[in-house]
């Protein structure tokens, strides 16, 4: 067992658990949007940063990915946590305003407005996703293309993939609801879920095979760009 | 772009232990550009999945999923090259070929590409084509740059060039000279040797200047052939037992005139050879 401090409590916690777990265990909140229990942390959303060390020598990092060390001093909300925090909100407001989870997120830590220049993306690059198709479904038909700006999650080449069974796992775990319904592309679709289950929010002489399954249902919104 | 040939080239890269990089390096090298057959092929041998080569493939900048032009011109756009004029060298280079950085002519022959830095500084703009290293490259030498690589600067200067010089070889067993003064490739007297390969027999002319990979015979040779070699004078069959360090295929060893041995690679297209005039009496 391995001792460590959270805002003061003391806490034991098995070896190689993370500093999200120790502090989950405890009861303190912690915002997390990357991270998913059954699936490796991942460490891309920062949203889970906690302040550790003492004086001049803490730094922030991320819980998730963290591993409890013995005698560890962590903060889950000192001021500069709560700054780093709000600014990593604002940034992902500035990305994906029409993402509920991360207004809600915004809500609770009281971000009521964002500075930055207002994008409209449809994808944080959270890679819930991507490790929900290897590691729960076990399919690896989507993952990660191209690097810096050009970085996106998708099928190779943009064809559905003979990997993909349709499951849906892709669009059950996303924050963003990015990969919700492709049924207008049905060339690129990654789920089709929607094709066997009933019933509908479709309008019947549009998509008249087309189901959807999504609760709350937002699968038929269409994306307008 | 045949299966069976990525699927040879992967075969040989996972014996060798090799990563995925060198597997698509080499298809990209024999290719100019990665074909999606080709990719999936390679998930097949390996045993990867497909998204995680196309993730590799799409991250490096070396690799293109479209094909390029025979010829790649890269030119920095760092920053000692911007103050230097390079935005003005790309701008020209854009309006000479009627492209965009990024993008290939439609005849295939040029693409362009900018790169954030090339590390010559001191001697920007740098423009590099075909990986020979243009320097202080102004608007008005891109025109002929550009000609100059139509016509393929890969070509050796016989003349200008330090690397390249004549060599005068002979069998390693009769020691007869291999030279032909009556045959000529480069302007000077050639080393001709019997070849043989596919059922086919026939003369094979090589210059005898070191650096210099011209070639002719009088059966073509296709592209990546073994090919046997042969002493014209006592017919035997000139093989030493080296591999050629850069493909693996048997090396053909020559004397040279003064002391020494040169090898060359018996594997038609491969650039292979090696010069050991060390450990002979002069």
């Amino acid at each position: 067992m391995i001792n460590l401090t959270i805002n003061g409590l003391p806490v034991s916690v098995e070896e190689g658990s993370t500093l999200l777990e120790a502090a989950q265990f405890l009861g303190f909140p912690i915002p997390t949007l990357c991270h998913m229990e059954g699936l490796t942390p991942y460490g891309a959303c920062r949203l889970c940063v906690v302040e550790i060390g003492e004086g001049k020598r803490s730094k922030l990092v991320t819980s998730c990915t963290y591993p409890a060390e013995e005698g560890l001093k962590v903060r889950t909300a000192s001021a500069r946590v709560v700054r780093a925090r709000k600014m990593i909100i604002e940034l992902l407001l500035a990305s994906c305003p029409q993402s509920k989870t991360i207004q809600d997120i915004a809500a609770a830590h009281d971000v009521r407005q964002q500075r930055f220049k207002q994008e409209y993306e449809d994808c944080i690059l959270c890679g819930l996703c991507v490790r929900m198709c290897e590691e729960q479904m076990m399919a690896k038909a989507i993952g990660f293309r191209g690097r810096g700006e050009k970085r996106s999650i998708g099928t190779p080449f943009d064809v559905k993939s003979d990997a993909c069974r349709f499951c849906g796992g892709c669009m059950y775990v996303c924050p963003v609801v990015e990969l919700r319904c492709t049924y207008n592309e049905p060339e690129k679709a990654i789920c089709g879920a929607c094709a066997n289950l009933s019933p509908p929010c479709l309008e019947k002489e549009q998509f008249d095979d087309m189901m959807c399954y999504m609760d709350p249902c937002v699968a038929c919104e269409i994306k307008t760009d | 772009m045949k299966t069976e040939e990525v699927a040879n080239l992967t075969e040989r890269h996972l014996k060798a232990g090799d990563g995925l990089i060198s597997i698509l390096e080499d298809i990209q090298g024999k290719h100019g550009y990665l074909p999606e057959e080709a990719l999936r092929e390679v998930a097949e041998q390996t045993g990867r999945s497909l998204v995680d080569i196309y993730g590799v493939a799409t991250f490096y900048r070396a690799f293109s999923l479209t094909p390029r032009g025979r010829h790649l011109i890269a030119v920095c756009s760092g920053t000692a090259c911007h103050v230097r004029g390079g935005p003005r060298v790309i701008k020209e280079i854009e309006q000479q070929l009627g492209i965009s950085a990024g993008e290939t002519t439609p005849d295939r022959e040029f693409t362009l590409e900018t790169v954030a830095c090339l590390g010559a500084c001191a001697l920007g703009p740098v423009v590099v084509i075909d990986g020979h290293y243009l320097t202080k490259v102004e608007t008005t030498k891109v025109k002929g740059i550009i000609e100059q690589a139509r016509k393929g600067l890969d070509k050796v200067e016989v003349k200008g060039d330090e690397r390249v010089f004549p060599i005068e070889v002979s069998c390693p067993r009769c020691n007869h000279s291999l030279i032909r003064s009556d045959v000529l490739l480069d302007g000077i007297p050639a080393i001709r040797v019997t070849v043989a390969f596919d059922h086919k027999h026939g003369w094979l002319s090589i210059s005898s200047l070191y650096g210099s990979y011209t070639v002719s015979s009088k059966h073509h040779i296709p592209e990546d052939t073994i090919v046997d070699f042969f002493c014209p004078h006592c017919h035997a069959e000139l093989l030493g037992g080296t591999m050629c360090p850069e493909c693996g295929a048997p090396m053909v060893p020559m004397i040279v005139r003064g002391g020494g041995i040169v090898q060359i690679c018996s594997r038609r297209g491969c650039k292979g050879h090696m010069l050991d005039i060390s450990g002979t009496n002069l």
